[in-house]
Order: C-alpha cells, then structure tokens, then sequence
C-alpha cells in the first residue's frame, strides 16, 4: 500500500500491529457481563446482603451503626443542598429527608430498637446499589458499535482521500487513527483463561469511549466500567456509557455505606467472572503527569475477590484474576487547559475541587471532527498481564517470579496454613499492587515527538530562568521566550537518545515515529502539541526559532515526561 | 486457632553466628527451632557438642545444614547472616520458598549492587538504587512479601545470660509483628511494634557508624561528657542520613534507633566499638580486621552512608570524618578537632 503524506502527518506509525481481531467470545449472551444485566435484579439483593455483612462487621456496635447512618444522612443532605447534578435521582432530597427524620426519632428510643436502624441502613444500601449497578443491554451495545464504527470510518476517509465519493470508501478505518501496541495476544489469552481488570491511565474524558472501542476492536466482550457519574451529566456520554456497561462511581459521596456498596459491587461482578475496568487514578491527571498514587478503593477488590475465589472454590481450578495497566498516549487533551488551572490552583495544599465539565455534546463532537479529519494519532499500550500481587504472568496465567519460576499464589493469603481474610495484609497487597501499577505505566508509556518537544522546550525556558519559581515563570509575558532552534535542536536530539537508553532498559517505550531525521520529528512534535488548542503551546516563529502561545499548557503535556529524571540532559 | 500448623510447626533461624544462635535459643523457649549453618561440619559439631560460640544450645534447637528441609519445615523464618552474603544466601534459599513463608530477619547491613568494573572503593556516589536494605534483597530475590525485621539493643551475650531487653519487630503487616511478638516474647524479653520497617532496618544499620566513633572516643581515653556529646550528634545525624534513605523520624527515635545507640556506643564488648577503640590507640585498619572471628558491620556502612551522603547532599560531618579516618590515612585526633571546631549552632531543627 502506498504510503501518502497528508496534512501534518509527515511520518507514519508502521501499521502491521494494527490488524482485525476476532471475537473470543462470538455470542453476547455468552458474555459474563450480558449474564450480570439479565440477572441484574438478583446481582444488586446479593450486593445488598453481602455489603450490609460488612458493614456490621465494620460498625458492629447500635451506637456505631447510627453514628455512621447520622453522618452518612448529613452529608448527603449537604450535598444535595450544595452540589447537585442533572443525573441525581429527583426523590434525593425526600428520601433523605425522611433517613434524616427517622434517625431523629431513633435517637430518642432505648436500646429495644434494633431492627429499625438495620432497616434503614438495607434501604439506603439498596439505593446505592440500584444508582451504581450499570445496565448492559445488547440492543444498544450492537447499535452504537455499529454507529460509532460507520461515523468514523466516514470521517476519516472523507478527510483523508480527497476525491469525491472518498466518504463511502473504507481505505481507512478507526484503526489507522488508533494504535493499540503491547501485549495484545496476551491480554485476548487471559480473557479466556480468567477474569481481567483493566486499568488504564486517565487523562480525558474521552477515554472512557476510546477504551470501549479498543475492547471492541480487539475481539474481547465487554468489560463492566467504573465511570464518573460526572459523565452521565453530559448526554451523549450518557447514552455511550450505558450502552457499554458503565457502572456509577460518584466521587462526591464518601460516606461509608456508600464506598462499601460501591467496592462491594466491584468484588462480585470480578468474582463472577465480568471483566472489570476502572480509572486507578480515580480521576483525570489534572497535571498531565502520570498517575504516581493510585485510589486504592477499587483497586482492593481485585484482590478480595481473587482472595473469596481461592476460600470458596472446593474443586477444579480457582479462576483467576489479572490486572493489566493500560496507558493512553495523545498529543492533545481537549480538557487541558482547565485541568491544568485547577491544578495550579490547589497545587500545594490538597483540597476537593468540584468536576467541572465545560465541554458539552456540541463541543464534543466538534473535537471529534477535528481530530478525525486532521492528523494526530492516538495510542494505546497495552501493558503485561499482572496477578492480584503484581507479579507477572504468562499467556497461560501462571504467576512467574523474577526468575521465570511458576508461583503458586495461594499462599499469599495462607496463614497458618489456611486461607485467612486479613482486611490489613489485603490493604498493604493493594498498596504494593498499585506500586506495580505505577512503575508498569511508565514503562509502557509510549512517548510521542511532540512530548519531547513540549518537555525539552519547558524545561528549556525553567533552566533559563531558574531562579523563578513556578507560578512566576508561568506569569512571564510570552513575548519573553524564544528558544533558539540549534540549541533545542541540540537539546532535543540528546534527550531522544536518552529516550532510546531507557527504552533498552525496558523503562519506557516510544513512538516509531520518534526515530526518524531529527528536524523532521520535532516539526511532527511541534506540529502536534496540544494540536487543536485555540493558543498553540508551541509554534515556530519567522526566525526559525521556538515560541509558545501559551506556557501553562505547555507545562501541561510537558509533564507527561517527568519522572524519568531526563531533566538533567536539559 | 492459634494452635492450628504455625504453632506446631517449628520456626528457622538461618545463620548460626553469635545473634542468631541466641536468638535461635530464645525462640525455642516457645518452639522447636531449625537452626541452618552453611558449613556442614559444623552441624555434626553442633549435634555432638550442643554448643556453639560459647553459647549452650537449648535442647529444642536443631542445626541443619538443608536449605530445602529448612524451608518445607518451617512457615516463619529469621535470616541473621552477614550483610555481604544475605543475597547471595537469599538466592540458594529463593527456589524452595512459598509465597506463604513469613521472613524476619536480623541483619544490620546494607546490600549493594554495582555495575561491573564498579566497587565500593572507586564508585563516587551511591543511591537508593544501589544501595538495599535486607527486607528489600528478601524481597527482590523470592516470592516472599510478608516480611518483617528485628532490631534493638540487643548484645548477644546478655541476652544468652538472660538479662533485661527488648527488641523492636517491625513490618508493613500486622500478622508478621504479632507473630514475630509471639515467638519472641518472654519474661525477660520484650517485643515492641513498628509499622516503619525500612526506618527501623536503616537505624540499626546507621548507629554502627557512631559505634566506631564512640570506640575512638574511648579509645582516646575520653569520659562522659564526650559520649553525650557524640550520641546527641551522632542521633542527628542518623535522622539526617535516615530520611534521605527513605526512613521516618519516628523509628530512629525508639528502640532499633537511640536505644540500640546508646547500648553500642557503651559497650566494649560490640566490634564497631573495638574497631574504632584500636583506631584511636593507633592500629591499622587492616590488622585490625585481620583479627575479628565476625563481621564488623560498621566499618563497610561508614564507606556506603558517606557515598549516600554525597549522593542526596546530606550534611554527615561524624561520618565523613570515619570515612577519612578508616581509609584516607587521618588520625583520630585530627576528625576530632575538625568536629569541635564545625561552626555548627543550631541543636535539633527537624521537629
């Protein structure tokens, strides 16, 4: 196939990884995640029960139980009152009205009351359970596949082929726009062989969709989604969501029944076997710098539920569970110069900050548009499978240690010779495992050119002015900063060859694309960064030389970069 | 439940030198214990003689020489072999542990790895990469995770004479400090709890460097007020050198920190104290070395803090004048007039 240049696209991604795959599971009511919905009734009463367990275990005492239920019935009623959104239920402030009463009466009757505080936590449970519990429904999963994947395809060769009836042509798919590299073949064995959890970075709210496409297009049946109830405020992803199998993560409860509910769903549906995949960040990197501390909550019921599959399975072989990170790569995040705001503003003391969604359908769609009809690629790593521990594992899913021998994970939860459930050793699995995450998304990370050239460029203008803090380079009039281009070209050709080392010692990895003549990638970096952003991070003047229109957003995907400690090649 | 396998089960001791055959003879004063020596002579000698190191062993002590035994015989383990062979050990061991063994161990060392043609004497710097605490080489080298380490003021032969003390058990779990707690406690030996496992490692480690300056002080014939004075410092600087190396000030505080640096630096009877006890009367390094039947830990961790030191720009004055004194030909003398002289004011500025 010939190899045509178009618009900013000067050096392609070899294509060859980038091939159809099929289906591991051809029929949808095969799908683990088709037999939660139909059963869906049934999921959220064993939810219910086993949550309600729990929390007795964990409030065991009346006064604890209704200390508990006083502070959750508060809070609720706060955040009713302070911060609602279009997809909370319309009976919140009844409903909690009511708790709220109820607890009143309660606290003026004696001990004799027992199952009336117990009633009242089943209630609020089941609430919780019914908000979170997603609703998979084929009809709607096949239907937006199908119109996702014509919508693209007609973008993109509209765009791309510039000769008339080019729309109706399929020369180009969703897949020449979208890289998946990694280890495909091993995450599409263990679908077979167990249950995965997939856990990407988080940079965009796009994610949640590109993420859908990619288990499409890459054969596996659907996964069960931890996603933002934020979401669910904007339509359309609203409509993609729960047509995917989206369940509601709402960050702004934080009382305990509802964390309980919401782990506790997570558990059994990664115990019966759904494909799981949730956003470890918990939200998007307002920096834009890798995630380095991971929200643990999710993350733990990975290992609880392998850990109840080893107690309960009598006979034949334990299902397993593999973790398996994920990181998505762009030259451009539409969100970034809010994320990037909010950052620097809470930057050093570490307050809540509300979700703020400025981007509507219409906004959305537009940057669709965009992106499919000019140049900027996308791609996705697909990291190696993990066990609960973080150890790596084979196709096969063995657990392998260090020195390629085969690890019975069992014992991790042996003591005494049995299997105990020890809430403080799963805590500290689920710390290590989230280490293990960190470190396995910086080595996949797959760096473009234009990262490069966004953090040789900021790191370029601190070491200029390095005796300004942070927020004062940030306030430098733009006019300020040029760089000379010998020198960034210099700069820039020496951290790519850093690059390279560190890719050798499998501590990252890199676009094809970076390898190519010097002056040619850096004008696809500069060309890329932040591409579709009104003020351009960076831009090359009349001169030749380097300037930005916009430093903070440079600062933004500048960030990507840190933490490889390529600050000193600067 | 207590009394299901671990209980029945005996516990290992790996590495039969001073500590660990004392602390093999205090664990078997709740269990039968497997004590592993790598010199398999010895283990006839021990079985004949049921002594070792001057020490009696206690009748529920067996030697081994059986790595493999070791391992499928016992759940819970302590490694108390030298720093320098604690990988090397780690790695024979590595192939017969399951990820349900619990290891704790109670050696005060450093490991280093550094790349070919590179050694401790000619490297310049060294950092977190190179440098390894035990739990780290533990877990680096097997499938093990649950790990704990032992630390504290504990000379061997009082505890061998049962005398007072108390150690510190510290590990991220909580199973492996009450299981530690249970197979070590007894009437004459109390077991504290630490969460901050790589700070209390690091401690235990770093007061072997003021150990051999408290030798020299002495050595030199100096009193009491001298010691309070290099203790004091010496505390300081080990919170200084700790945090840089990833521990909390909290540990160097306790037991495993000015506990075990108060009892080295008062006790004749450690080998950091004698190194830096002849030092001070004018023997050479090497002859001193020459004549030690163990280990001195402390004189390769001065060589490691300072090229730490440099690493993470931390001000170690103590250490870098034993670094000059141990291998750069300076007399003791001299370190210490350069430190009475340090224009250094400020007390305590971490609280």
């Amino acid at each position: 196939m010939p190899r045509k240049q178009h618009g900013m696209e000067l050096l392609e991604e070899k294509k060859n990884k980038n091939r159809k795959y099929e289906p591991i599971l051809e029929r949808i009511p095969e799908w683990p995640v088709y037999q939660l919905s139909k059963n869906r009734k049934e999921f959220i009463e064993l939810v219910t029960q086993h949550t309600l367990a729990r929390i007795k275990e964990l409030r065991p005492t009346r006064k604890q139980l209704i200390d508990e239920l006083e502070a959750t019935a508060y809070r609720e009623l706060n955040r009713i009152k302070r911060n609602r959104w279009r997809v909370d239920p319309k009976d919140d402030t009844r409903f909690w009205g009511q708790v709220k009463n109820q607890l009143v009466e309660l606290s003026g009757k004696s001990a004799e009351t027992g199952s009336v505080e117990d009633a009242l936590l089943e209630k609020i449970v089941q609430r919780y359970a019914n908000e979170i519990a997603g609703n998979f429904k084929p009809n709607s999963y096949r239907f937006t596949r199908e119109v996702v994947k014509f919508w693209f395809q007609r973008l993109l060769n509209g765009a791309r082929v510039k000769k008339f009836g080019a729309f109706f042509r399929n020369q180009y798919t969703l897949r020449d726009k979208i890289h998946v590299v990694g280890k495909v073949k091993m995450l599409r064995s263990l679908a077979k062989k167990g249950t995965v959890v997939m856990v990407p970075t988080h940079f965009s709210n796009l994610d949640s969709i590109l993420i859908g496409w990619v288990i499409h297009a890459l054969g596996l049946p659907a996964f069960i989604y931890g996603a933002g109830l934020n979401l669910f405020n904007i339509k359309i992803f609203a409509y993609f969501m729960n047509s995917l199998g989206a369940y509601k993560v709402d960050r702004r409860k934080k009382n305990l029944p509802y964390l309980e509910t919401l782990k506790m769903y997570s558990t059994q549906a990664i115990q019966q076997g759904a494909h799981s995949l949730f956003f470890p960040g918990g939200t998007r990197s307002r920096s834009g710098l890798i995630e380095k501390q991971l929200k643990l909550g999710l993350l733990s019921t990975a290992i609880e539920a392998q850990r109840n599959l080893f107690q309960q399975t009598t006979e034949g072989e334990v299902r397993r569970i593999f973790v398996v990170p994920v990181t998505l790569n762009y030259n451009f995040v539409l969100e970034a110069p809010d994320l990037i705001e909010d950052y620097l503003q809470v930057k050093g003391q570490d307050k809540y900050f509300p979700e703020q969604d400025k981007y509507g359908s219409v906004e959305l769609i537009r940057f669709m548009f965009k992106f499919f009809t000019k140049g900027s690629n996308i791609s996705v790593s697909i990291g190696p499978g993990l066990d609960v521990l973080g150890n790596y594992v084979d196709e096969e899913g063995n657990s392998l240690d260090p020195q390629g021998r085969i690890i019975d994970t069992r014992g991790y939860f042996v003591s005494n010779g049995s299997i105990t459930d020890d809430k403080q050793r799963e805590n500290e699995y689920t710390r290590m495992l989230s280490q293990r995450i960190v470190t396995e998304y910086h080595r996949i990370n797959r760096v473009f050119a234009s990262h490069v050239a966004a953090f040789v460029a900021f790191e370029m203008w601190q070491k200029k002015f390095d005796k300004l803090d942070l927020f004062s380079l940030l306030r430098l009039p733009e006019e300020d900063l040029e760089l000379d281009y010998t020198e960034f070209r210099d700069t820039f050709k020496r951290v790519r060859k850093k690059i390279y080392e560190l890719k050798e010692q499998r501590k990252v990895n890199h676009a094809t694309h970076l390898k190519g003549k010097v002056d040619e990638v850096i004008k696809l970096g500069i060309e890329n960064v932040g591409i579709f952003h009104l003020k351009r991070p960076l831009l090359k003047n009349k001169k030749g030389n380097i300037i930005t229109k916009d430093l903070t957003v440079l600062y933004y995907y500048h960030n990507r970069l840190v933490g490889y400690d390529l600050e000193q090649y600067i | 439940m207590t009394l299901s396998s671990t209980s029945e089960k005996p516990v290992g001791v790996i590495g039969a030198g001073n500590f660990g055959t004392v602390i093999a003879n205090i664990l078997a004063l709740n269990r039968k214990v497997l004590l592993y020596t790598r010199d398999a002579q010895a283990v006839a000698r021990l079985q004949s003689e049921r002594k070792n190191r001057g020490y009696d062993l206690h009748p529920q002590v067996e030697p081994t020489h059986n790595l493999h035994h070791l391992a499928s015989s016992c759940d819970v383990l302590f490694p108390m072999v030298p720093s320098t062979h604690f990988r090397e050990m780690m790695q024979q061991l590595s192939p017969y542990l399951q990820p349900y063994h619990i290891l704790i161990h109670g050696t005060k060392g450093f490991d280093i790895t550094l790349p070919p043609g590179q050694t401790l004497e000619n490297v310049n710097s060294l950092s977190r990469q190179q440098v390894k605490t035990m739990s780290e080489v533990i877990k680096e080298e097997s499938v093990v995770v649950r790990v704990g380490c032992l630390a504290g003021p504990n000379l061997a032969k009082e505890l061998a004479q049962r005398q007072p003390g108390a150690t510190v058990v510290a590990s991220h779990f909580n199973e492996v400090i009450q299981i530690g707690k249970r197979l070590l406690r007894n009437d004459r030996f109390q077991v504290y709890e630490n969460t901050d496992m790589v700070g209390v490692e690091i401690a235990g480690v770093l007061k072997n460097i003021i150990a051999i300056a408290s030798g020299a002080l002495s050595g030199l014939g100096y009193g009491e007020n001298a010691k309070g004075l290099l203790i004091s410092r010496g505390a300081v600087e080990m919170v200084y050198l700790g945090r840089a190396l990833g521990g909390d000030l909290k540990a160097f505080l306790g037991v495993a920190g000015i506990g075990d640096l108060v009892t080295t630096c008062n006790s004749p009877m450690s080998r950091n104290f004698t190194v830096g006890y002849r030092l001070a009367k004018g023997e050479k390094l090497t002859d001193i070395l020459a004549d030690m039947t163990e280990v001195a830990e402390g004189v390769n961790t001065v060589r490691i803090a300072k090229k730490c030191a440099d690493h993470y720009k931390v001000r170690a004055l103590i250490t870098d004048r034993l670094y000059k004194v141990l291998f750069e030909g300076m007399t003791v003398e001299e370190a210490l007039e350069f430190l009475m002289r340090y224009p250094l004011n400020v007390d305590i500025d971490f609280l």
